[in-house]
């Protein structure tokens, strides 16, 4: 007769016990915000579908504050959503070379980070012409 | 052990994961912000003629499926994941809402896009 | 000039099966020195204080990876843990996270040497080879490709820090997928294609949603979280290319 009686513990609110986890599940709540911007998006392809009006519509709403202070909370989301992925970026890809050389993890990180940079400013810069 | 059929969505994932990494924040600005305020840009840049030319045109609608439906499949697989962090049941009905908004986004956008013509 | 020795607060979480419906928290006042380690300071505990504290330990120098434990909320291997770090406010104890507690800080462990088990956790030759044929020859470059992954010490830190593995335990975990890993990324093994089905599976990679806490916790640098998610990439391009690659993608 055995008196073992192992305790399992409860999972509730693990992501609040340490900071690593808050910052993960932040992480993972960009995902709302880039779904609620493609949202916006396709409203904006399916008004331009449906003529002039239904899209002036779309582009009176984009200009309201309410829309102004979306986008910009939208903007910090996407810039961190930005910065979390190219630092989760390098956990994807084998570090180690077929030299045996070591490939740094910050080093693809900033790589990508300085073509998302290079990106925005060209795209900003090509919508200018 | 049998094997998973997560590749798809995660490489759809990925792949919006990406895009939206590298110009998320620009398109945003661009759409959401400058072109509203007129700031730095040209106020008039999203009008509808402009904005016809653009999706009529093969590329602007490769570009505007690509931004939308990638961008759904991303948000939509993590959203998925999340629900299973905050211990909600995975199955099914998570399964259709979460997936079953990025195909219907992509179909929404895709059949907007094929009639605004060419 | 005093000798008082400094003294600090312990908080350990109990569990006696026999007498106790749920864990319980017991306070102990340890004293200590700057070179003592929280182990030595369980050690002292049960030496001096309470004879009935339980807990796993052995080589006492971060290399058995039998001293696991969860230390002021944070996986950490006791022997590698100093009391000086939290003078004075204090440390609390508690058994690894995710797992069953057996007594105090003793957990269930069937789960995961179980499926140590099923990863082929061992070199399987490519094609026969006599002793004649001598030794197997590696470059250091083709060391370098598994030496990390093989220096894991199977302390389950890396459990006790992934919430997948808390949420579900069919999950294999980090630290397995990092030494299956290891296996298949050495030139003298030819099991890859075997290991792989596992891989594959739900219970494989695609339940690691890339938390990354399982590498930060590792004592010995594996950096399991790696190991998973290039695997990922590897099990896609298997997934999308395995009817049109002959044979297989699989190194």
């Amino acid at each position: 007769m055995s008196a073992r009686k192992p305790y399992i513990r409860s999972m509730d609110a693990w992501w609040l016990r340490d900071s690593f986890f808050v910052r993960y599940m932040l992480r993972e709540a960009t995902a709302l915000f880039v779904v609620a911007y493609a949202l916006v998006l396709l409203a904006g392809v399916v008004c331009l579908a449906r003529g002039p009006t239904a899209y002036q519509a779309w582009l009176r709403i984009l200009a309201t504050p309410w829309s102004i202070a979306l986008h910009v909370v939208l903007l910090l989301v996407f810039l961190y959503h930005t910065w979390s992925w190219f630092r989760i970026m390098p956990k994807t890809m084998s570090l180690i070379l077929p030299s045996g050389k070591h490939l740094s993890p910050a080093l693809v990180t900033t790589a990508g980070l300085l073509a998302a940079a290079l990106l925005c400013i060209g795209l900003f810069l090509a919508v200018r012409l | 052990m049998k094997r998973s059929n997560a590749p798809i969505f995660w490489s759809l994932f990925g792949a919006g994961g990406m895009l939206s990494a590298l110009i998320g924040p620009v398109l945003v600005l661009i759409t959401g912000i400058a072109v509203p305020l007129a700031w730095a840009l040209p106020g008039d840049l999203l009008n509808y003629e402009h904005a016809l030319a653009f999706a009529r045109h093969w590329a602007g609608k490769a570009f505007l499926l690509a931004i939308i439906s990638l961008f759904l499949w991303h948000g939509v697989h993590r959203i998925y994941h999340s629900l299973h962090d905050f211990g909600v049941p995975l199955g099914w009905p998570a399964k259709l809402s979460c997936y079953g908004l990025a195909l219907a986004g992509t179909i929404a956008a895709g059949v907007a896009l094929l009639s605004v013509g060419f | 000039m005093t000798d008082e020795p400094r003294k600090i607060r312990i908080d350990v979480l109990r569990y006696r099966p026999e007498q106790d419906k749920e864990p319980v928290w017991e306070e102990f006042t340890v004293p200590f020195t700057d070179d003592m380690s929280v182990l030595q300071g369980l050690q002292y505990i049960k030496d001096e204080l309470d004879g009935t504290l339980s807990f796993r330990w052995s080589c006492r120098m971060a290399i058995c990876g039998s001293c696991g434990m969860m230390i002021g909320g944070e996986p950490k291997l006791g022997c590698k843990t100093f009391l000086r770090d939290y003078y004075p406010y204090g440390l609390r104890v508690e058994p690894l996270a995710h797992f069953p507690i057996e007594r105090d800080l003793v957990v269930g462990v069937e789960d995961f040497i179980g499926k140590l088990e099923t990863i082929t956790p061992y070199l399987v030759p490519r094609e026969a080879r006599t002793l004649e044929e001598g030794e197997y020859l590696q470059t250091p470059a083709q060391l370098e490709q598994f030496l990390q992954f093989s220096s894991c010490i199977n302390c389950m830190l890396c459990y006790a820090a992934c919430p997948q593995y808390g949420l579900d335990p069919h999950f294999t975990g980090p630290g397995l997928l990092a030494l299956l890993h290891r296996y298949n990324a050495d030139s003298r093994d030819g099991a890859s294609a075997e290991r792989m089905q596992l891989v594959h599976a739900e219970e494989g990679v695609w339940s690691c949603t890339a938390v990354g806490y399982c590498s930060e916790v590792c004592p010995k640098g594996v950096d399991p979280a790696n190991a998973v998610n290039q695997n990922k990439t590897a099990s896609a391009m298997d997934y999308f290319l395995r009817f049109v690659a002959p044979k297989g993608t699989d190194k």
